[in-house]
């Protein structure tokens, strides 16, 4: 089962990236950070506004799709991909 | 065409279209009843999502809560999308790697537990009947509003189409009812807020003309809207907020609570393969981000638009402020709904609407109290088409849709309460050796059940009604979601860590809600005031289900350390959710 295990970890060590970068954007950004970021502006935006209201969600997204791309190369380098 | 015509002619529509899909729809099976037979597209799924999670609460109000509590508000719009990450990574492809119809049914053969099983049907249920209140009460509001007919009438047709598609079809007839009502729904969302956008900023974009200068020259959108704010004694739009602390844990209560609700991780179970339920979450996620971005851009311009109709010239001028008598159209049609409401407080015939900074100036100007006494959150999406002008068939969608939003997560509500009750109590502990077609014939007549209660609590809601959603986003959060992760995540929890977590997260969450908000809710039984100076560290009730999820899984840990770890076989299930090789079709479980 030593195919399995490493594969466990590489999910992993992808998860914890992931989930640091959700918890940066919103958490960090949009709420701790928010009040020091607002000094920058993005067009009409005050940037921690922006990550609040609109930048966390565009980059939960492109989060998930980079997340289920990532793990589609890992399925097929471990060889556990579903046919 | 008058509006009431047109009006009923939409919502007629998507109604026949709604019955349509039942009739071609029905399920034969119990796959087909509780997971759709498992081979739903990812893509289709995703907007089956979207439909099953905007609830009439998304659609109608949380514009309106934006609007004004401005930039406090993004604890909704990060906590209800955000928790789809959580859902993409740490629940959903493990639990359609498992490959059973429901969520409690993972709990309990996990835990190799009927009790764990059974505590995980009672966190499920309460969930999901207070949540499914705000929905039924949400389709009687837009009947009555919109087509003017009585709010009971209103409730009794959304109990109708709910029961055809539901108890017909299952998963499968919800499903494919859901991803027409995703469409419906998000139309009638993101039309008018082009509108406004155009006539506002010139930039059809809603996202981005929230960001961009003001056609009429006024500088940027937002910076107008902090002005106006600001002169008029409110707090500054993009800045206001309550604690820190606060704002923090209610968006990971909602976050971690979104991942944690049985009516959105179910809809997982029916895409064919694992790395399928991984991408469907993107896809959810993008359907919902199409509405979810676009939610700030309305609160925002239709704040402006409120503010700059009422004050029409400079604060404290003697015309500064709009005269009844010349009032729009809409606002005097909102008077009538008490979604609006007007006291001519200093008998000027004029409207003043101001906020707490001004008190002290007020007098000066011969004000005597804010004359908007009432300014419900709904309107500012309700009244939308109408303040920007726009043609009838619009104004008909905006009921087409939100009646959409309320059926379609009403419906994803009713059947995870029946199948919780057909496959995980009656199956799963009463009469394990029920036959198929007896088991689905059970989940019809439960669904029937959920339908009627689910009615009847609509027709008359409790007075805790608005209350409770708290509590089923803190219930998921501090009993549901730690259970599956621990299960997934941690080979050696046994059912002696998990059940003491569930029982510890939900004891908490329900006491921390109970203490401020009165024992079941029962006005008079709090046993201290609610508000922030009185809460534990500021935190208030609903954003509690953060901090009793963590101590969820803290007694989890600790207690599951000093028991014997579980036997081999849950082990060897353990490893086996955790790669995506050899997934089947879902299967009964036996």
């Amino acid at each position: 089962m030593n195919t399995a295990k490493e594969y466990w970890k590489a999910n992993l060590r992808l998860v914890a990236l992931c989930i640091a970068i959700w918890f940066v954007v919103s958490f960090g950004f949009g709420i701790l950070l928010a009040e020091q970021l607002n000094s920058v502006r993005l067009g009409g935006y005050k940037l921690g506004f922006w990550f609040a209201q609109q930048g966390s969600m565009y980059t939960f997204v492109a989060l998930i799709f980079f997340y289920a791309y990532r793990m589609s190369i890992l399925d097929r380098k471990f060889g556990v991909r579903e046919d | 065409m008058d509006l009431k015509t047109t009006t009923f002619i939409v919502v007629g529509i998507t109604f026949v279209i709604y019955i349509w899909i039942a009739l071609r729809t029905r399920a034969k099976t119990t796959s087909e009843f509780y997971v759709a037979g498992g081979g739903v597209h990812p893509v289709l799924n995703g907007m089956a999502t979207g439909a099953d999670w905007m609830s009439a609460a998304s659609f109608i109000s949380m514009a309106g809560i934006i609007s004004f509590s401005g930039f406090g508000a993004s604890a909704y719009l990060m906590g209800w999308t955000g928790g789809y990450v959580l859902l993409a990574m740490l629940l959903a492809p493990y639990l359609r790697k498992y490959g059973k119809f429901t969520v409690p049914e993972f709990i309990g053969d996990r835990f190799y537990s009927k009790t764990a099983r059974g505590v995980a049907v009672i966190c499920l249920i309460v969930a999901s009947l207070t949540y499914v209140i705000g929905q039924m009460k949400g389709v009687g509001v837009a009947f009555s509003r919109f087509l003017e007919v009585s709010y009971d009438t209103g409730v009794y047709v959304g109990m109708g189409i709910v029961f055809v598609y539901a108890v017909l079809g299952g998963m499968k007839g919800i499903t494919y009812t859901q991803i027409a009502q995703y469409i419906i729904l998000i139309f009638a969302y993101t039309i008018p807020a082009i509108f406004i956008s155009l006539q506002l900023t010139g930039n059809p974009i809603p996202q981005l003309g929230l960001g961009a200068s003001l056609s009429d020259g006024g500088g940027f959108l937002l910076d107008k809207l902090d002005l106006i704010c600001k002169d008029l004694g409110f707090a500054q739009y993009t800045t206001q907020r309550g604690s820190l602390i606060d704002m923090f844990l209610l968006t990971m209560t909602l976050m971690v609570g979104t991942a944690g609700l049985p009516h959105v991780i179910t809809r997982f179970f029916t895409v064919p393969k694992v790395r399928d339920a991984r991408s469907s979450a993107g896809w959810a996620l993008v359907f919902i981000a199409i509405l979810y971005t676009t939610a700030p851009a309305v609160a925002a311009m239709a704040r402006l638009n409120l503010m700059r109709t009422i004050q029409t010239g400079p604060v404290g001028a003697a015309d500064g402020n709009l005269a009844y008598s010349s009032a729009p159209s809409w606002f005097t049609n909102w008077e009538k709904t008490g979604l609006l409401k007007y006291e001519d407080k200093n008998k000027d015939g004029r409207i003043q609407y101001y906020g707490k900074g001004m008190d002290a100036k007020a007098a000066e100007f011969g004000w005597n109290g804010n004359e908007m006494v009432t300014v419900d959150n709904d309107i500012m999406v309700l009244a939308n088409p109408e303040i920007a002008k726009l043609p009838n068939w619009v104004i008909a969608l905006v009921a087409a849709g939100g009646i959409a939003a309320a059926l379609s997560t009403a419906a994803g509500l009713l059947l995870a309460m029946s199948s919780a009750v057909s496959h995980d109590l009656l199956k799963g502990m009463f009469m394990p050796n029920i036959t198929e077609k007896n088991e689905l014939m059970a989940g019809r007549f439960a669904m029937a059940g959920a339908i009627l209660v689910a009615g009847f609590l609509g027709l008359n809601p409790p007075g805790f009604a608005a209350q409770v959603v708290a509590l089923a986003f803190g219930l998921a959060a501090s009993s549901i979601f730690p259970a599956i992760m621990m299960g997934i995540f941690n080979r050696r929890m046994n059912k002696e860590g998990a059940i003491a977590g569930m029982i510890v997260g939900l004891v908490v969450t329900l006491l921390y809600i109970f203490w401020y908000k009165g024992f079941f809710f029962i006005k008079g039984t709090n046993l201290a005031p609610d508000d922030a100076q009185h809460w534990l560290f500021g935190i208030s009730p609903g954003s509690f289900g953060a901090v009793a999820a963590l101590l969820n899984f803290l007694v989890a840990w600790a207690v599951s350390k000093v028991t014997a770890p579980p036997p081999d076989h849950i082990q060897h299930l353990v490893e086996d959710i955790r790669v995506p090789q050899g997934a089947k079709g879902p299967v009964a479980g036996h």
